[in-house]
């Protein structure tokens, strides 16, 4: 077996925050005496990733998802706990280690912003000492990849949040990281650049095996790129495993849409009547019933047309979230 | 080396790049760094010619060629990194910094360079046009001039690396104003900007030979004017490289424990 490309194990983070009331008397108490609370980010987390896995981390804000990506990228030190990325320490911001790795995040920048991408590019070029052909030939990947032809010349205020987020992207992978730590790369995007990013992110990993551990809000991002998720919530693992498990896992329900002449039939005897449009039924039934509800369906009534189906995803991982705050 | 020297060459295009995206604000900025030593300038030669010529052991066009040339040292040796900061630690910013495999005062050197580069024309054609009105008298001294040459490369990194390093408080404060404002007192007394140190009182004068601020601007003022022995001179460039060292050292220590700050809490 080969060695993990990232490493956690019981991994914490604890912030320390000074917090006090609202209002002026409690401003000045706190100018004396600092009240301060300590609040774990990350609380006891562990995983691997293999080489060239793409990994879905999910998680509600305030999960603790880009607190563990800044300590796989050497930005935060751990409370506590073993983190090891390609056999680096990530705290200890070793160069080469920097050199191997990138960390995207889809609210911030780094391109230089009254320039066009081009020279930001170069800049990172002689950042990184990237060897010119190597340079060239990724370059021109990226390129055709993101289709950025149309975008290189112009300074980026210009670009739109989109346009943005390619050449953002591009300029993180420049130096072809082994390691790529993406947070919420889609971000206030539109559905076709959504699904853009999308297809370039299989495609680097494809081509260059590249690691990949990816937070995002858009479950469509994950169920196209992701066959394993880690799922974190109040800083502490809830699921590590194929998304189709954490579906079979935390639905207890399928659903089963019957398509009728029309909404007369009264279909509550087979399972929980969602809704009714032109004929069209909504059903919730206990996974374990589905078959013999569907049998019984296609036995008693007229049936033009049945569909079962899981859960959304997004369904799901809104219920896995409930049921832990519960 | 030769990355490095790539590195430097790659930021100087970007500066060059951005700066002449906003040529009026570069205008502005020179406006400012001329208007102060000539407010100074104006006051001095004023009070030198009220009161008979003279004031201390400068004429009135001694004070002219002082203010102008102090003007070009400043202008050469400023930064602007401790008002820059904060921002780029509240802004996320520096996270980026932190990811590169290159220490980031690199960038910031170079920066400041090319930043320079491009204004020191404009600046070199406003004191002309200085010299034009005020009438500047200096000694020509050869070996003096010469000798600048280090001793303002010294007063550029001395000036750099304390400012650098002072503007990393911002890694434990989110309010660096106060502590802004204090250097900039202390800088615009001690270095000779506001006077020559040589009319201030002598405690002050024995101050500013201690602390780095007169190395920063007054001395390679004096020197270009031919107001110094050679004594003198090596003097001052051996206190810069002193305090060069100091800061160096002082960089170092401030970066590394503020990176451990900045790490701990969050970035």
């Amino acid at each position: 077996m080969t060695s993990p490309a990232i490493h956690i194990h019981d991994l914490h983070k604890i912030y320390i925050v000074s917090e006090r009331e609202a209002g002026a008397i409690a401003a000045l108490q706190s100018l004396v005496h600092r009240r301060t609370e300590k609040i774990p980010a990350v609380d006891g987390i562990s995983f691997d990733l293999a080489p060239g896995e793409i990994v879905g981390f999910l998680g509600p804000n305030g999960a603790g998802k880009t607190t563990t990506l800044k300590m796989l990228s050497g930005l935060l030190y751990p409370t506590a706990g073993e983190v090891t990325v390609l056999g680096y320490v990530p705290s200890k911001r070793d160069k080469a280690f920097l050199r191997q790795i990138t960390l995207v995040m889809g609210q911030r920048n780094q391109l230089v912003w009254d320039i066009p991408p081009m020279d930001s590019f170069e800049l990172n070029r002689a950042i990184y000492r990237i060897p010119t052909a190597d340079y060239r030939h990724t370059l021109d990947e990226l390129t055709e990849l993101l289709d950025l032809r149309p975008l290189l010349r112009k300074p980026v205020r210009n670009l739109s949040l989109g346009e943005r987020m390619k050449c953002e992207i591009a300029a993180a992978l420049l130096h072809r990281p082994q390691v790529v730590f993406l947070d919420e790369p889609t971000i206030g995007l539109d559905v076709t650049m959504q699904r853009r990013i999308r297809a370039f992110i299989a495609e680097y990993n494809r081509r260059f095996g590249a690691t990949v551990l990816l937070t995002s809000h858009y479950m469509a991002d994950v169920e196209a790129l992701c066959r394993r998720v880690v799922v974190i919530h109040h800083g502490k693992l809830l699921f590590d495993g194929d998304l189709s498990n954490l579906v079979q896992k935390f639905t207890a329900h399928k659903t089963i849409v019957v398509q009728l002449e029309d909404c007369s039939a009264d279909l509550r005897s087979y399972g929980e009547v969602v809704s009714c449009v032109d004929g069209l039924f909504t059903l919730r039934v206990p996974r374990a019933e589905t078959a013999h509800v569907t049998e019984r369906l296609l036995a008693d009534l007229p049936v033009i047309d049945l569909l079962v189906e899981d859960s959304p995803i997004e369904e799901v991982i809104e219920r896995v979230f409930a049921q832990e705050g519960s | 080396m030769k990355t490095l020297a790539d590195l430097y060459a790659q930021q100087f295009k970007t500066t060059f790049a951005s700066m002449l995206q906003y040529r009026a604000s570069l205008v502005i900025w020179m406006i400012a760094h001329v208007l102060e030593p000539l407010v100074y300038l104006i006051v001095w030669s004023t009070v030198s010619s009220t009161v008979g010529g003279s004031v201390g052991d400068y004429t009135t066009r001694e004070f002219a060629a002082y203010f102008i040339v102090m003007m070009l040292v400043n202008h050469v040796t400023y930064t602007w990194i401790m008002y820059e900061y904060e921002y780029r630690i509240r802004e996320g910013a520096l996270s980026f910094a932190l990811l590169k495999p290159v220490h980031p005062i690199h960038s910031d050197i170079a920066d400041n360079i090319s930043s320079k580069l491009i204004t020191l024309p404009g600046m070199l054609l406003v004191a002309v046009g200085l010299a034009l009105m005020f009438h500047p008298a200096a000694a020509f001294v050869p070996w003096a001039i010469a000798a600048a040459v280090p001793a303002l490369l010294l007063a550029f990194l001395l000036r750099f690396l304390l400012e650098w390093s002072l503007a990393q408080v911002a890694f434990w404060t989110t309010r660096v104003g106060a502590i802004n404002h204090t250097y900039f007192v202390l800088i615009l007394f001690l270095s000779g900007q506001i006077a020559p140190l040589t009319l201030f009182p002598l405690p002050i004068q024995a101050a500013a030979a201690i602390l780095p601020f007169r190395w920063m601007i007054g001395f390679p003022v004096e020197l270009l004017l031919g107001r110094l022995t050679a004594n003198e001179a090596l003097t001052g460039i051996a206190a810069q490289v002193a305090w060069s060292i100091l800061g160096l050292v002082l960089v170092r220590i401030v970066w590394r424990a503020g990176v451990r700050a900045y790490s701990a809490v969050g970035a």
